[in-house]
């Protein structure tokens, strides 16, 4: 058994699959935990004291290069692996299995993920780049505010950016398409992922399946109120 | 249960060989008793095909008891037909409805070619078996089959997974023709016993790796062949399978 051998098996390719979507999920956990700081109503404060603090720790800079290789990994490795399954029966059935045994969500990985990897061009445009590479060759910079009391430290003002994209009411249905994407692609996925790993005591199962739910429905609902509530003018 | 009899419309496939490309025929069967089974109904109107000089609609059978997995019908958008754990030789007709139609196509996967009619090849599950699905034994005087503990539960969990026919259902049910059902249960009924264990690295590799050679899809964990298989071989076996196949290509010495 070489290390290819075992990465282009159906099993390996899947163990990939598993792993950088378990990786995507711990992500989404720091993520929405940072963005929730919105909500302390301080004008956006904490938020943006927050970012620049997760942007100048070295630790964060090569986790974020990390992330952007999973999500490219599992992305091709998905879609190549929905395309592979697809292609298994050249001939169909005049009358479809349906859904027994099955949720719709469940057999519809590759569309959710194609509508994440959509919404995740559009996100990484609307907020990573400015604040990346703001100011460099013709991407228009993010305001600069001060919360050193003069001191000059000066920080990016994503929060008014936030405020500022979220205005466009097409680009908050989108944020809102996103998230319910996100909320059906973890309801198969989080269990999935273990079950791929090798998790079969049916103890842990259970658990798994009650925790990946709530993870995948209270995550959404949470990242999804943050252009809607911004959209509404209810943060100040 | 009370006895009736129905008359009903079939729509089967047909398909002079594996190059032909086949089509659906229909066919009025009258007169058919609630206590038949399913297999017997196909038997009457193959003796009316011959009657009438035609050829006689092709399946796979053999037990006619739910134990050696050879029938396989697709019928009405589902592997063995509509009742729960139950294998086409054991669907009774009381299933249908006087004047129903009823649809009946082969298994479909690339891995399953059609042969004729409604017989495909499934020779794919022998040769995953010959890869690895068996325990090599020296030959000798028999030894005391308890001689050697065994857990209760684990003795239970690979009975369950030991009932796997080898029928094929799984494959039909699944979206991506995924054979993963039918090894994990063959897998796991070993890799629980302690005959299993002197190969259990070289068996899992092995069956996983002829099993993708077969052209079988890899496995979402979707649940639709667990619904749909006879002998309700449960999808934790397909966990276990993974746990397996990971363990084992992870931490094996031997570089092919
Ligand atoms: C925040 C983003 C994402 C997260 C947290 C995430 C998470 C997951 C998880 C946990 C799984 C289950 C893995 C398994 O069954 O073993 C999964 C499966 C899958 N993901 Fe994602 N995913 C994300 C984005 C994407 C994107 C952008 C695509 C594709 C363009 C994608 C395509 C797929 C596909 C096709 C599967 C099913 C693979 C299979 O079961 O064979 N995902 N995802
Ligand atoms: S797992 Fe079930 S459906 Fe699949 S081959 Fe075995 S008995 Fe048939
Ligand atoms: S004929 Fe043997 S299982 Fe149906």
């Amino acid at each position: 058994m070489t290390w290819k051998q075992m990465f282009t098996s159906s099993i390996g390719q899947k163990f990939v699959m598993a792993l950088t979507g378990i990786f995507l999920i711990t992500f989404l956990i720091v993520h929405v935990g940072l963005n929730a700081c919105i909500w302390a109503n301080d004008g956006g404060e904490m938020f943006n004291t927050g970012a620049n603090f997760m942007g100048s720790m070295l630790v964060i800079r090569i986790m974020e290069v990390g992330l952007f290789v999973g999500i490219i990994v599992h992305a091709v490795q998905g879609l190549i692996l929905n395309a592979a399954n697809n292609s298994k029966r050249k001939v169909g059935y005049a009358v479809e299995y349906g859904e027994r045994g099955s949720k719709w969500y469940s057999r519809s990985m590759g569309l959710l993920g194609t509508l994440l990897l959509l919404f995740l061009i559009m996100h990484i445009y609307h907020f990573w780049i400015p604040s990346r590479f703001g100011g460099m060759w013709n991407v228009t910079p993010l305001q600069e505010i001060d919360y050193s009391n003069g001191l000059g430290k000066q920080y990016h003002n994503l929060y008014a950016e936030m405020i500022n994209v979220f205005q466009n009411p097409i680009v908050v249905i989108l944020y809102v398409i996103g998230c319910i994407s996100l909320a059906y692609h973890l309801m198969h996925g989080f269990e999935s992922a273990f079950r791929t790993i090798g998790v079969h005591n049916n103890r842990y199962l259970k658990l798994l399946r009650f925790v990946g739910r709530g993870f995948s429905i209270i995550i959404s609902i949470a990242f999804a109120m943050m252009p809607v509530s911004m959209y509404f003018g209810w943060v100040s | 249960m009370e006895h009736y009899n129905m008359n009903l419309s079939l729509k089967i496939w047909r398909q002079k060989d594996a190059k032909a490309k086949g089509g659906f025929e229909t066919y009025q069967v009258r007169d058919i008793s609630s206590e038949m089974s399913f297999l017997e109904m196909i038997d009457v109107l193959n003796e009316d095909l011959i009657r009438e000089g035609k050829d006689p609609i092709a399946f796979d059978h053999d037990c006619r008891e739910g134990i050696c997995g050879s029938c396989s019908m697709y019928i009405n958008g589902k592997p063995h037909g509509p009742w729960k754990a139950t294998t086409v030789c054991q669907l009774h007709m009381r299933a249908f409805k006087d004047g129903e139609t009823v649809v009946v196509e082969p298994w479909r996967a690339n891995a399953f070619p059609v042969v004729k009619d409604l017989v495909v090849d499934r020779s794919a599950f022998d040769r995953i078996i010959q890869a690895g699905g068996y325990i090599s034994v020296n030959t000798g005087n028999a030894v005391d089959g308890n001689a050697i503990p065994i857990d209760k539960d684990k003795a239970d969990k690979s009975f369950a997974a030991a009932a796997c026919i080898a029928c094929g259902a799984c494959v039909a049910a699944c979206k991506n023709s995924s054979a993963m059902l039918f090894v994990s249960a063959k897998v796991s009924h070993l890799a629980l016993l302690p005959q299993g264990e002197p190969e259990r690295k070289t068996r899992v590799i092995n069956m996983v790796t002829q099993m993708d050679k077969e052209g079988f899809g890899s496995c979402t964990n979707i649940g639709a062949c667990e619904a749909t298989c006879p002998k309700e071989i449960r999808l934790t076996n397909i966990a276990r399978l993974n746990a397996e196949y990971l363990s084992a290509s992870l931490t094996i010495d031997k570089e092919n």
